[in-house]
């Protein structure tokens, strides 16, 4: 192995865990799979997270949906999405209206400072959407282990 | 056996909104992180999670690397009849954890 071919893959090597990252467009696209072409409306969805977190390991984070609940007027899932981690995806939960209320916690990882985007789809086929900033100081997910 | 942590009411009022609470331990390896050798450590998470009461699915939750280690979930629901709530989490590697806890409606 020559110099060039040694710096050369040298650069390959630093570079590629920096690859695996989702972009703006990585989440445009995670979400219109799941709304498809209907419009995406703020609003009615609450997203609780904290605004600056220290680790990114655990990120708690509640999504609550104002929506009555009924067979006829229910949210039928909750979709959550990122903007930095490598995968847009944090989670969907498919709710019923035997759950009462239309509200779920649970706690993310968040590689960096970034946008999280909270959806809900209600059973008469619309989208509301909530997203917060998070400014993380600890990043997670692609932190390597020394 | 994994370890699990349920938190729901032992009585409820019929028709009320009960809160459950459930975790699980497991590391949710993301598979983005390179480890002591430099290697890629597997992927290793909890794919999903579902929750039935008296064997009627209550709720669903698909989960990606994106999960803190040690899942924590937390939802309602309506408490109809006494019975039991059963909580199931399944992930990589054959992952397979269980629980039940019994609720009496008055």
């Amino acid at each position: 192995m020559n110099r060039r071919t040694f710096l050369a893959s040298a650069a390959a090597v630093t570079i590629a865990p920096f690859a695996a990252r989702a972009t703006p467009e990585d989440l445009a696209t995670a979400i219109r799979e799941v709304t498809g072409d209907a419009p995406l409306r703020e609003g009615r969805v609450t997203l609780d997270v904290p605004p600056l977190v220290e680790n990114g390991n655990t990120v708690p984070l509640t999504v609550s949906v104002d929506s009555p609940m009924t067979d006829d007027d229910h949210v039928r899932a909750i979709h959550v999405f990122n903007e930095k981690n490598p995968q847009p995806h944090v989670f969907n939960a498919r709710l019923s209206p035997g759950n009462g209320r239309a509200v779920v916690s649970t706690r993310i990882k968040l590689a960096d400072a970034q946008k999280v985007v909270a959806i809900a789809e209600t059973s008469k086929g619309e989208f509301w959407t909530a997203h917060a900033e998070v400014i993380v100081t600890i990043a997670a997910c692609v932190e390597d282990i020394t | 056996m994994a370890n699990v942590l349920v938190n729901a009411p032992k009585t409820a009022k019929k028709g009320e909104v009960v809160e459950i609470k459930a975790l699980v331990m497991h590391v949710m390896e993301t598979g983005f992180r390179a480890g002591t050798n430099g290697r890629i450590i597997p992927r290793n998470i909890i794919e999903d999670f579902t929750a039935t009461w008296n064997d009627r699915e209550i709720f669903r939750m698909k989960m990606s690397p994106a999960i803190a280690a040690n899942p924590f979930v937390s939802f309602t629901a309506v408490a109809g009849e006494s019975g039991t709530i059963a909580f199931r989490w399944t992930g990589d590697n054959g992952f397979v954890a269980e629980h039940k806890v019994s609720i009496t409606v008055t």
